[in-house]
């Protein structure tokens, strides 16, 4: 758990750290079609490299980001075989008794494992870089417009922003009852299945009755400090767009003509 | 059963840009049948250090010597239960950790997991009920319907039910009123005297300290600065300050004294009764004068 | 006599659902610029008081005026700026994902203008000593230092009146110093009234006045001196009396000579020594 580094945040100064969330936000979604548009080794290999250019502005150490890709490392694996051994196009390269691999089958694993690679690093690269409060405000910003169809932004953000707040407090929490439980004889990691979902109710019940009990002091602390809603509220933290900003999605364009360019 | 630390360091998260070093070359004893009292600032590493004592957290480095068993750095014990039955542990705020639908229930669940027969550990709960200053009606009741207090009974109930040998406490009195407070710590007291229950106690109570252990461990910095008998260590009152720490009220009190007088008392004192025993006894002396 | 700044008459309270009282008939008063303690054991009723002191609830008989507001629906919010409320658990009442957009909470709600919020938020943070932990994350913070940060949260509103529910019961001794001596330093900075519920024998010593609560009534009002004179009384309700009170009894008992009851060491040190030894 500690290893994780999905949904965490380090915070360096980079050139991608001071990026406007929301153009981090507009680039990452614009990232995920233009992705979609590599079909050959060219495009691949253009994506691959544009990833890793963006890695190296962000001032993140690349072994830790790949460190922290193995709890996704077996999707990976998994998406890769059930390719090699679905598609059936292009040469034959192997033939073992009922098991034909294609050279198709080959590539096809490869080019969907790495697209799905290149996703998780990029998308990692917007955690790493960009405090969770920011980007909430980024989203509840770009979601603002959708406010006229009665979709509760504000609320949306808020409940947003607590959950980040609280993540930390509750795995912290999480780590206490589960030390508790061990010393009390609890085993969470032997034993057959049923077993093991039997001994996670000692663990469970108590984060839940704990998370309520935050949540209900949670609220009136927050109506004692006079918290009513979205109405009438103004924001500290202002969002300021820069010409960097604007050149980040440029980047993007560049990268999508690449490859239309690249691409067979 | 004797505890023994050696040399051991313990990092948090070891091997990510979020390592933190929480207590290094840390080596002490712990006798069997002794009172040990740690004290420190908030977050030298007391707690991290007690987490090793039932090997919840292995070393990073060093090793934990628990009666025959040896944890050490880097490998893998399998079958820890045997030490956890030994060494039981309250934590701090221990009332989180009830889950049953009865107090009666959730008090057996430490001895049936180390595998005490039902009715033995259901005998247990009936007589520790009463012995944490709970009546034997309480022991159908959902737990979540107590007052904290009572709440905080229960969970150390269901951590005595273990038997253990030694007794680990993480301030176990926090949050609670005055009388709560005296009543638990005389109650952890009488068993270590009458069951000759290794205690260690993590307080920040200087006053629990002087009255209740026998050795006394002040951390800082995830160091161990000092070791000794409470009366010894409070007896020097400055170097305790370097550590952000105070002496107890009493032993405050007969410092502010003897500035004042002049006089000096024949040994620093630990409780009210010795205080008032020594100043008469220093009153005496300057009237028969 | 100066001006009340809280008058509370005759409230009766039950919670939804339950027949006993959680606050019986109680009436009392503030007067600006106190520094009051409230004292009483585990469930006599002190933490209902204080959400009724900011609106959390209603009375269900009896009036309550606060800072010349009659506490009704339509005042609420004014009520809420001007009394300040700082509760037990550190981690509960952290709002912001990092020290400074705590603070700015407050003032958000309350539509402060920008450029202000700015302003009051370093201002609370350099007043409570936490400036240098503007971007910090709460998991970070000691729980000292939290609770700093949530008086900061409060005064950035400049609020007349502080209370705190027993925010300094879940601190180790350095961290409630902490926040005690900064309560302390805003009060004489500026005309603050504090309310303080506390099981805290030293705080509540150095209150200008005590309360002390038993089943949800008012059982005795009165200086530090005059409450601690209660000795047996108070510890037969559950609760404590400070050291040197203590002291004093059991040394009158060896046949000492202290003429009255010290609340401080010193007071009491000196009369020891006056009286006794040196004749
Ligand atoms: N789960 C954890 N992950 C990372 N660091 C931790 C963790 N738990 C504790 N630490 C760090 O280890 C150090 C020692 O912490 P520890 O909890 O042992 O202190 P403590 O003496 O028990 O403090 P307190 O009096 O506040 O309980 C601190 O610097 C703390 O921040
Ligand atoms: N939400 C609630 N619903 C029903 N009863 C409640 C509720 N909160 C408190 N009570 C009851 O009201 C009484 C007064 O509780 P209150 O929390 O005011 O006590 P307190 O003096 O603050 O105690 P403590 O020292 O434990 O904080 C208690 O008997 C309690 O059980
Ligand atoms: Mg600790
Ligand atoms: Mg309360």
């Amino acid at each position: 758990m500690e290893k994780m580094i999905f949904g965490r945040y380090l915070p360096l100064q980079s050139p991608v750290h001071e990026l406007d969330p929301r153009a981090k936000l507009l680039f990452i979604f614009g990232f995920v079609i233009v992705v979609f548009l590599a079909n050959n080794i060219l495009s691949y290999g253009i994506l691959a490299v544009f990833t890793l250019l963006c890695i190296y502005l962000s001032r993140i150490n690349i072994r830790f980001l790949l460190s922290g890709l193995k709890p996704v490392i077996w999707i990976i694996a998994f998406t890769f075989l059930l390719h090699i051994f679905l598609t059936k196009e292009g040469d034959l390269l192997f033939n073992i008794g009922f098991l034909k691999i294609y050279e198709g089958g080959v590539r096809q694993g490869a080019f969907i494992s790495l697209r799905f690679l290149l996703l998780i690093l990029v998308t990692s690269l917007l955690t790493l870089t960009t405090s969770p409060i920011s980007i909430t405000d980024g989203l509840e910003s770009l979601l603002n417009p959708f406010k006229k169809l009665k979709l509760p932004v504000h609320e949306l953000a808020l409940m947003m922003s607590i959950s980040l707040r609280f993540i930390p407090t509750l795995m912290d929490e999480t780590d206490k009852i589960m030390k508790a439980q061990i010393a009390r004889g609890a085993d969470f990691s032997s034993g057959p299945i049923k077993e093991r979902v039997k001994a996670v109710v000692p663990l469970l019940i108590p984060l839940f009755v704990s998370a309520f009990k935050r949540a209900e002091e949670l609220a009136v602390a927050m109506e004692a400090r006079g918290y009513r809603g979205g109405e009438g509220r103004t924001k500290y933290r202002l969002l300021h767009w820069q010409g960097k900003d604007s050149a980040a999605l440029v980047l993007l364009l560049v990268l999508a003509a690449l490859l239309w360019w690249a691409r067979s | 059963m004797d505890i023994q630390l050696q040399e051991v360091e313990y990092r948090y998260a070891a091997g990510t840009p979020f390592e933190r070093l929480a207590i290094e070359d840390v080596s002490f004893t712990i006798p069997e049948g002794v009172f040990l009292a740690v004290v420190g600032h908030t977050g030298s590493g007391k707690s991290t250090i007690i987490q090793h004592l039932n090997a919840l957290l292995r070393p990073t480095k060093g090793q934990v010597v628990i009666g025959d068993r040896v944890i050490s750095a880097g490998k893998k014990e399998k079958n820890l239960k045997s030490v956890r039955k030994k060494v039981g542990t309250v934590f701090q705020f221990p009332e989180h950790q009830l889950f049953e639908e009865t107090v009666e229930k959730d008090i057996c669940y430490g001895p049936i997991n180390f595998g005490i027969p039902e009715e033995e550990a259901k005998k247990r709960a009936r007589s520790l009920i009463s012995q944490v200053g709970l009546s034997e009606e309480v022991l159908q009741k959902s737990p979540f319907d107590l007052s904290g207090g009572q709440m905080r009974r229960v969970a150390i109930a269901g951590v005595l039910a273990m038997e253990p040998e030694v007794l680990v406490l993480d301030e176990p009195t926090a949050g609670l009123d005055p009388r709560g407070r005296k009543e638990i710590m005389d109650m952890f007291y009488t068993l270590h005297q009458e069951h000759g229950l290794s205690t260690i106690l993590v307080t920040h109570s200087m006053e629990d300290a002087a009255l209740y252990a026998d050795e006394m461990i002040v951390m800082h910095k995830g160091r161990v600065q000092k070791q000794g008998k409470p009366r010894d260590l409070f007896s020097q009152p400055d170097e305790l300050a370097a550590f952000g720490l105070s002496v107890p009220e009493v032993v405050r009190f007969q410092h502010r004294f003897e500035a004042l007088s002049g006089m000096k008392l024949d040994r620093t004192c630990l409780t009210i009764e010795e205080l008032a025993e020594e100043l008469a006894r220093a009153k005496k002396r300057g009237e028969d004068r | 006599m100066k001006e009340n700044i809280i008058s509370i008459n005759h409230v009766h309270f039950r919670y939804p659902g339950q027949t006993v009282y959680a606050l019986k008939d109680v009436s009392l008063n503030v007067a600006k610029g106190e520094w009051l303690a409230i004292v009483g054991h585990n469930g006599s009723g002190k933490s209902t008081l204080a959400k009724m002191l900011n609106g959390l609830h209603y009375p269900e008989e009896g009036q309550v005026t606060i800072c010349n507001f009659p506490l009704k629906d339509e005042f609420v919010w004014d009520i809420r700026r001007r009394l300040g409320m700082v509760f037990q658990n550190p981690d509960n009442q952290f709002v912001g994902t990092t020290v400074q957009d705590d603070v700015a909470f407050g003032l958000e709600n309350n539509g402060i203008p920008h450029e202000v919020m700015v302003e009051r938020v370093k201002a609370s943070l350099q007043r409570v000593g936490m400036l240098d932990f503007l971007n910090q994350e709460p998991h970070h913070l000691s729980g000292g230092q939290k609770q700093r940060v949530a008086i900061a949260g409060v005064i950035a509103l400049q609020p007349d009146i502080i209370l705190l529910d027993e925010a300094t019961s879940m601190l180790d001794p350095r961290g409630r110093e902490e926040v005690l001596r900064t309560v302390r330093q805003l009060k004489e900075e500026q005309d603050l009234t504090v309310i303080s519920i506390t099981h805290d024998l030293e705080e509540a010593s150095r209150a200008d006045r005590i309360i002390v609560l038993n089943k949800g009534s008012v059982y005795r009002e009165g200086t530090p001196e005059e409450i601690f004179q209660l000795n047996e009384e108070l510890i037969k309700l559950g609760l404590d009396v400070p050291f040197p009170v203590k002291l004093s009894e059991i040394l009158r008992l060896q046949d000492f000579e202290i003429a009255s009851n010290y609340l401080s060491e010193e007071e009491l040190v000196r009369e020891l020594w006056t009286s006794n030894f040196k004749k």
